[in-house]
């Protein structure tokens, strides 16, 4: 089977300021990659070029398939995003929100109403289909709002901190939707601060100052700097950068 | 277009569900209207006029006649000489004194021109101004009067003008019902739609939509379309109001009218997108609409201060603020009731701005994402 994300050279400039600097990597379909790195190392600029919103300098690749320099549009279909700001309207209600992504991904107003119902009791949350989402806990929002990045069962989904701000055991509920998600074959490509996430995935990239400092499963990369948890890994590797946030 | 469908129902749920937001948006041409028509009254009333002149001379007696049976104004004293304005102006006894030139009425019969100066207090100069013009009304149909009796031609051309500028009853309200026009559009078009694009941007939401399948472009308009809306039934509410309430006759066709206001709507909402381009935060998005549109708007257009007052460099920078040639085509219509012949330069200017503005914002808008 090809791989989700297949990525050659690519650098992104800004002015002389090189945000991401001839990078290289492969994500294989269905696993869990974890895309490390410091505030400022370059991840978001990496993650919104993989998203198609922005250009590359030079370099390139295809996610899901299509290239990323030409055909942006095609690529928008089959991925799902999540950004570590929580990203649903606040004064939408909840099914609201569901039917406003599915109609922004093309679904008919039959498969809308199937989602809704799929997503909502999945998640438990039949009761607070009419609450504001703005009066939703924290979690139920991160919860629900991954559940709408996938809602057109996207090939890859792309999730920026999606954690930020909740409690571990939150967190874990949280991990476990992921798991569900990659079970029906879909990648997940996942940027966090939080190291003990960094365990659950299969292979993590390190990003230091722009470039790739290390790419691979989290057990292989303890091994390699000696260490016993991933927490020391980064800040073996974050340790390098020379550049500021 | 399910697609562009759902968004538009988005956002016209984001502003129906904001209802403080909307009542203030529904009610703020209300207020100003009364609050201009009522509260702010540029007329004056029983201005207390001074004379300094000759009474016994026919002429000028005929003429302060003319200004005491005028409504607005009334003779208050007549001076013995120029020296006691001032301290009459100090006592607040006058509001404006009139002087007559020695031998005026001879030089009026012999020469046609008499030399009369009218010294306003200058203290108040909105006022002022005012007063002096209604005086200069006062002696210009006395002119006029004798121009007709050699001419008739001239003095029927001349006519309507005269009415139209000395009829002070109507004049605030046919000054400020196409002001408040503008000034409503600008803030409903491009405030609100600059704050709604820029909340987005905030909270994270933008980002979403981006990653979406829907062009950008779709999403502007989706934007927009809200306060299309609510920027219409704006207007109807100004002009049923201005109509019924104040009075003010809509002489030209409603549809040229309407034609202008969408344009000029399409002017603030791409001066919108331009805002929201450059803020990042709302708050940076509400300050930017506020000094950097609605103070020059009120300032420079021509809604308080007469354009043709200003200074030079003030009246080329009033050049630049798209109101002002959106409120010279509404009072032509409404006012005038000139036809598209009659508006086709101002027109011209507000569709090259309106152009100009939305390339430049779209453009812009499309780099940023």
């Amino acid at each position: 089977m090809e791989n989700a994300i297949e990525i050659h050279g690519l650098t992104k400039k800004f002015g002389n300021f090189t945000a991401v600097d001839n990078i290289s990597f492969t994500v294989r379909t269905g696993e869990i990659f974890g895309f490390l790195g410091a505030n400022g190392a370059g991840k978001t600029t990496a993650m919104r070029i993989l998203c198609g919103l922005s250009i590359p300098t030079a370099g390139g690749g295809t996610v899901a398939g299509f290239d990323i320099v030409r055909e942006p549009e095609k690529i928008k279909k089959h991925i799902g995003y999540m950004s570590q700001k929580f990203s649903l309207y606040p004064d939408l209600k909840v099914w609201e929100n569901i039917r406003l992504f599915g109609g922004i991904y093309g679904l008919s107003g039959k498969e809308i109403s199937d989602k809704t119902a799929a997503i909502l009791s999945r998640l438990g949350m039949e009761d607070v289909r009419d609450a504001f989402v703005a009066s939703l806990p924290l979690g139920w929002k991160q919860k629900l709002s991954f559940s709408i990045a996938m809602i057109h069962d996207p090939r890859i989904v792309f999730l920026d901190e999606p954690t930020g701000g909740v409690d571990p055991e939150t967190r874990r509920r949280f991990w476990e939707l992921i798991y569900e998600a990659t079970s029906g074959g879909v990648t997940v490509f996942v940027t966090t601060h939080y190291m003990d996430e960094a365990e659950y995935c299969d292979r993590v990239s390190v990003m230091v100052d722009g470039r790739i400092e290390a790419l691979d499963s989290p057990d292989a990369l303890k091994r390699r700097y000696g260490v016993n948890d991933m927490d020391a890994v980064f800040r073996v590797l974050a340790g390098r950068a020379v550049r500021e946030e | 277009m399910k697609e562009f469908l759902a968004f538009v129902r988005k956002e016209f749920q984001h502003i129906l569900r904001d209802k403080r937001t909307m009542l203030i948006v529904l009610i703020l041409p209300v207020v100003q209207m009364i609050l201009f028509g009522f509260a702010v009254r540029t007329e004056i009333e029983n201005a207390r006029v001074d004379i300094v002149g000759d009474l016994s001379d026919p002429e000028v007696r005929k003429i302060v006649d003319r200004i005491d049976n005028n409504r607005y104004l009334e003779v208050a004293e007549v001076l013995p000489s120029p020296n006691c304005i001032t301290s009459r102006f100090e006592k607040n006894k006058a509001d404006v004194a009139v002087c007559f030139g020695m031998d005026f009425g001879t030089h009026l019969r012999k020469e046609g021109r008499g030399s009369v100066k009218i010294i306003g207090d200058g203290s108040d100069p909105n006022s002022a101004q005012m007063i002096v013009n209604y005086v200069m009304g006062v002696l210009r149909s006395e002119q006029t009067e004798i121009s007709s009796s050699l001419s008739g031609q001239d003095a029927v051309q001349t006519a309507p003008s005269v009415q139209l500028m000395y009829n002070p009853a109507m004049k605030s309200a046919y000054n400020f019902v196409p002001g408040v026009m503008g000034l409503i559009m600008m803030v409903i078009c491009s405030m609100m739609t600059s704050v709604s694009i820029v909340r987005e941007k905030e909270s994270g939401t933008m980002e979403l939509l981006l990653v979406s399948p829907v062009k950008p472009l779709w999403i502007i308009v989706s934007k927009v379309l809200p306060y299309l809306f609510v920027s219409t039934v704006n207007f109807a509410t100004i002009l049923l109001l201005s109509r019924y309430v104040m009075g003010v006759p809509m002489r030209g066709s409603l549809l040229l009218l309407s034609v202008v206001a969408v344009l000029f709507v399409f002017t603030s909402l791409s001066l919108g997108l331009l805002i929201s381009v450059v803020a990042s935060t709302q708050k940076s998005a509400l300050l930017l609409s506020g000094m950097g549109l609605m103070m020059p708007t009120v300032l420079l257009s021509g809604i308080i201060f007469p354009c043709e007052n200003m200074p030079g460099i003030l009246q080329c920078l009033s050049h630049l603020i798209p109101a002002k040639w959106f409120i010279i085509m509404v009072k032509k219509i409404m006012i005038q009731g000139a036809g598209f012949p009659y508006i086709i330069k101002e027109f011209c200017i507000l569709a090259g701005m309106t152009a100009f503005l939305l390339t430049l914002s779209v453009k812009k808008f499309r780099i940023r994402l």
